[in-house]
């Protein structure tokens, strides 16, 4: 019994330094300049899908927020994470709906079971435009199972469907967990980081890429913040 | 002219006998089982289909077995349903039409009809099987794939067929076994073409000139004889079809195209160039598919109504005529194609002139009837059916024939109809009615004539109930080649759908009646005497089946003209063509 | 059976003509300027297709019936006139269609392809890729930019690979998922294909013409009725085939200035 309790009291005491000493990189993603609009997209060729949408979806390429936030930008540590094989038991879906890809940008660790779901009334074909992973694409009738499939390979891939020319998406396949999404205000937090030295990178669909070479130490948040330039067109 | 060689002995082996034979009887069987076997699978696949059309989100129990990407679940992707489109297609125009009715009654009988002991080049002879089956072989292939067959449909436009996989599933391997099993299936065919028009000018026996063959032996060699040129553009057409997709040349795809996100590295070529060179084959394919079958039934007619037509000379003059002007028509499948529309008035007119001999074959047909004892069998049922399904399926050609009135028919199903009563139903009518007159002569035993007709029956009134309905979609607007019907417009029609499909269910289902009488018959159906429809022609002088070289060793003499029916004074009502009777006031032509 | 197989004939030509007869399924009505002449050719070949049909049926039906099953005690007729006189009888009846039916009817072809558009057509580009169509407006400077295959990015609707960051003429084009067109006025549709063969297909306008990748085709029509009719592509081009259509909206030429508006702004 005693030697139990010393052995759980000995394990909880190499942990909790290391999380107890765990540091997290925070910040927010904006951009510079005037982006494009956004523009309407047009579904008349689909009514079972046009008919979801009381006003027409625009272009999600560039979303932005209040005081120049930037969405969709995934962050995460391209050096330092050595998480490579540690892939998530838990599956990914990204969901064909309204004829839209939701969500818009689907974070997945390499490995990772991805799930492709139809929830439409029309047939889709997902088509992940992969370049250094397989490149495949599969047709998706109204009331068959997902699709299931996973990637080995670290790649950003431009997804888009065969049938309908305006459905694009991104699938952002990383080496690591450690990673987020700016949403509305741009900001991004990434916890548990050991200390150590890191690569953080943020990776905008259409504004390119950015990294910082970061430190940790102890249990520090260290706050890096990038600036895209945007395009007008 | 005539001569006689002996080009080979009896066989000895079994596999000389049954497997690797040179005896064209024996080739003729095989193009024969080769062809059923293909019909079958192609109906299979047209079931698949018509099913899919009707309930589309349905699952097919086991059709993921079959493709476990272009049936998730039993349920048809949209990409399966095209890709069993082509191999329906290919199928069928090739392996079934350009087999059956030609290859497989010609080599069996035009030897015979003629009096040779067997083709000209009897190793070609088989070569040509084999290479033919070699052909299905590889286009089979394209079901087990990974991707699938190809979804371009058995004619294979480009840029779609020609760009590879960018373009679509199916699209990578299964569209390069398809060029290549095409063009191993036109060097069969031009193999077998050769032997044809050889072997008729070149091994008559004495007294058979070119004016005493029978009507179907005469169909065969015009056929051969339009074959050669066809197949001949088909081959370089596919070849450089396989070039474009596997080597980087760009016969067939101009620049800037932009498919799956990609710039494709082509530039140059022109789309309607392939349109040119298939077409240029395709028309002439659909004749090399019912003439044969007009033979047939003339000869098969002729036979049943105890009385000649009424002009030998004039039938083979429209045979012939129509294997000529086959080849000046084509461009009517590209009137909307966007080659310059004053084109399309030119290949109007010897499209609307083709009806004049296929008009004269069928008031000759019916005029003939006229004054005539009509005896009611099987092969003369399905011969008259054939004369019905022609007019049906020809005077559908009249709007299409028009580019005027193609542009609101062009590519829905009143094209599909078109066709398919006539390639698909006439010409197959012209093989059964083949297979229910020479069967005797072929195994020894007589098929069964009540189950012959129960299958004429079904056939004859569920391929009308399948068929004629396409012509109503037709003009209603239905567009052809959808995996399924998700417009409004297109709602309405539903209904005549689900009609047609299980039409097809029927009338394909009653093809196990034939199967049953054939299976059954081979072995236990009564024997067979040596000329039980009191037919004139050469080959029911021999026995049946006959000797590997046809004629025992004979050579017959011929003293008269195959049609020497009803003649007056005469023992029979009919004049064999060996016959030493000579009966003056012999009804001729 | 001779004379079962002579009454099935008849009834089947009978029962299949009765729903041409009834026009039970027809073309729906023609709402251009040229298809009068396509309809009239059509309802031309159907009354000779009609007959041709009939005629041949039921005189088959009739021979099957007066002599099927006849014995050697029948003596054997000819067809009076014999094959001489089919074969004159297959010259006059074809060669009159043909007269008929080709010389009269290239009239109809010619409105559609020989005669140049209007000179106030308004002109619209129409691009079809798989498996959809867009439709390209000059907008108010009149002028098309210039597109550019490998600057396509459909994700950002761009669908013409238009470079508006540095040509001019390209920042007003005005793109649409809908052919949308005012009544009664003439357009010129530009065609092109992005990938491979489509076709552009409306069954009231009496217009179907095949785009065709690597030419530049154009087809030029007047629709006559405002309404909201399908554009449905009859070439087949890939697994999403059955799927590609588009909607033509014919408007009052208010409505259509107003959609133009809208679609500015967007």
């Amino acid at each position: 019994m005693r030697a139990k309790q010393l052995l759980v009291m000995l394990m909880v005491l190499v942990v909790c330094p290391c999380l107890l000493f765990a540091g997290s990189v925070s910040g927010k993603v904006t951009y510079t300049g005037t982006p494009a609009k956004p523009k309407a997209i047009d579904m008349s060729k689909e009514p079972t899908c046009a008919k979801q949408h009381a006003t027409p979806i625009t272009t999600e390429t560039v979303l932005t927020g209040a005081n120049n936030a930037l969405e969709n930008v995934v962050v995460y540590i391209s050096a330092g994470a050595n998480d490579e094989g540690q892939v998530p038991p838990q599956a990914v879906t990204f969901e064909q709906k309204g004829c839209q890809y939701i969500p818009h940008v689907l974070v997945m660790h390499t490995n990772q079971e991805l799930k492709v779901v139809n929830s439409d009334q029309t047939s889709h074909n997902i088509h992940p435009l992969a370049k250094t992973n397989r490149e495949w694409n599969k047709s998706q009738p109204p009331g068959t199972p997902p699709i299931s499939e996973k990637y080995e390979k670290a790649e950003f891939i431009s997804v888009k469907c065969n049938v309908h020319p305006w459905m694009h998406g991104y699938f952002a396949v990383l080496n690591t967990s450690h990673f987020d999404i700016s949403k509305g205000g741009g900001d991004f937090k990434l916890p548990n980081l050991p200390p150590g030295k890191y690569t953080v990178t943020a990776w905008h669909e259409d504004y390119g890429t950015q990294t910082a070479d970061i430190t940790i130490s102890g249990s520090e948040n260290k706050e890096v913040n990038f600036s895209f330039k945007a395009k007008a067109y | 002219m005539s001569e006689v060689a002996a080009h080979h002995g009896p066989p000895q082996t079994f596999l000389r006998k049954y497997v690797f034979s040179v005896d064209h009887k024996i080739i003729g069987l095989q193009y024969y089982g080769l062809a059923l076997v293909a019909v079958f699978i192609g109906m299979f696949l047209s079931w698949l289909m018509r099913f899919h059309l009707v309930w589309p989100n349905a699952a097919i129990p086991g059709l993921q077995l079959l493709s476990k990407v272009g049936a998730p679940g039993g349920i048809m992707t949209p990409e399966y349903y095209l890709s069993l489109l082509t191999m329906h297609g290919t199928l069928m125009v090739f392996f079934v039409l350009t087999n059956a009715p030609f290859a497989a009654f010609g080599n069996y009988f035009l030897p015979i009809q003629i009096g040779a002991e067997d083709m000209a080049f009897p190793r070609f002879n088989m070569m040509s099987f084999w290479i033919t089956l070699l052909a299905f072989f590889v286009l089979m292939a394209a079901f087990f794939v990974p991707d699938g067959p190809p979804i371009s449909g058995w004619t294979a436009y480009a840029p779609l067929s020609a760009v590879g996989k960018d373009a679509g599933p199916g699209l990578d391997m299964g569209q390069n076994l398809w060029g290549i099993s095409i063009a191993i299936f036109c060097i069969a065919s031009l193999l077998g073409s050769l032997n044809f028009i050889a072997t008729t000018l070149d091994l008559r026996a004495k007294g058979m000139s070119l004016m005493r063959m029978p009507l179907s032996t005469w169909a065969w060699f015009i056929t051969a004889c339009i074959s050669l040129l066809a197949f001949a553009v088909l081959l370089p057409a596919c070849l450089l079809l396989i070039l474009d997709r596997v080597a980087g040349t760009s016969f067939f795809i101009p620049g800037g195209l932009v498919i799956s996100d990609r710039l494709q590295p082509h530039s140059g070529g022109s789309p309607l160039l392939w349109q040119h060179l298939f077409w240029f084959f395709g028309h002439p394919e659909v004749y090399i598919a019912i003439l044969p079958a007009m033979g047939i039934v003339s000869h098969v007619l002729i036979n049943s109504m105890r009385k000649p037509l009424l002009s030998y000379k004039v039938v083979i003059g429209a045979m012939i005529s129509i294997g000529f002007l086959s080849y000046m028509v084509w461009g009517h499948h590209m009137f909307l194609s966007g080659m310059n529309p004053f084109s399309a008035l030119v290949f109007s007119f010897p499209t609307l002139v083709i009806t004049i001999p296929a008009t004269v074959l069928t008031l000759i047909w019916l005029g003939s009837i006229y004054g005539s004892r009509l005896q009611i069998t099987t092969a003369s049922l399905f011969a008259l059916g054939f004369i019905s399904m022609f007019v049906s399926g020809g005077v559908s050609g009249f709007f299409l024939a028009q580019p005027s009135t193609d542009i609101y028919l062009h590519a829905t199903y009143f094209v599909v109809g078109h066709f398919h009563l006539v390639m698909g139903v006439a010409s197959i009518f012209g093989v059964f009615a083949a297979t229910y007159f020479w069967f005797p002569k072929m195994t020894g035993h007589m098929m069964n004539e009540t189950f012959g007709k129960v299958h004429f029956w079904l056939t004859f009134v569920g391929a009308y109930c399948i068929f004629m309905p396409f012509h109503y979609l037709g003009l209603a607007g239905n567009v052809r080649r959808y995996s399924s019907f998700v417009d409004d417009y297109l709602q309405p029609l539903l209904p005549v759908h689900k009609f047609i499909t299980i039409a097809a269910f029927i009338t394909g289902g009653a093809q196990i009646v034939f199967l049953c009488n054939l299976a059954y018959s081979r072995f236990k159906g009564p024997q067979a005497p040596a000329n039980p429809w009191n037919c004139t022609s050469l080959e029911w002088t021999v026995p049946s089946p006959p000797p590997w070289n046809n004629f025992g060793g004979e050579h017959p003499v011929v003293y008269h003209d195959p049609y020497q029916y009803g003649v007056e004074g005469a023992n029979e009502d009919f004049i064999l063509q060996t016959s030493t009777e000579n009966v003056k006031g012999a009804v001729r032509t | 059976m001779g004379k079962l197989f002579a009454v099935t004939i008849a009834i089947i030509a009978i029962l299949s003509a009765i729903p041409i007869v009834m026009n039970y399924w027809g073309p729906p009505p023609d709402i251009s300027t040229h298809g009068f002449a396509i309809d009239e050719q059509m309802k031309a070949t159907m009354w000779e297709a009609g007959i041709a049909f009939l005629s041949s049926q039921l005189i088959l039906a009739l021979f099957v019936w007066l002599h099927a099953g006849r014995d050697r005690s029948y003596k054997l007729k000819t067809f009076p006139g014999g094959a001489k006189g089919l074969v004159i009888a297959a010259f006059v009846l074809v060669g009159t269609e043909i007269l008929a039916l080709g010389v009269v009817g290239q009239k109809a072809w010619a409105t559609v392809y020989f005669d140049p558009p209007d000179k106030d057509a308004l002109t619209i580009q129409a691009q079809a890729g798989q498996f959809a169509y867009y439709f390209r407006y000059a907008g108010p400077d009149g002028k098309f930019g210039v597109p550019h295959p490998d600057k396509i990015d459909e994700g950002n609707q761009n669908f013409f690979g238009l470079d508006p960051e540095n040509d001019v003429p390209a920042r007003d084009d005005i793109v649409a998922g809908e052919l949308a067109i005012p009544v009664n006025h003439p357009i010129n549709l530009l065609l092109h294909s992005k990938d491979v063969g489509h076709s552009f297909y409306v069954r009231e306008l009496r217009i179907q013409q095949d785009f065709v990748p690597g030419l530049d085709l154009a087809v030029h029509f007047t629709a006559t009725k405002a309404g909201q009719y399908e554009i449905v592509c009859t070439q087949l081009c890939g697994l999403g085939h059955y799927n590609m259509k588009a909607y033509l909206t014919v408007l009052s030429e208010d409505d259509f200035q107003k959609w133009l508006k809208e679609k500015s702004a967007q």
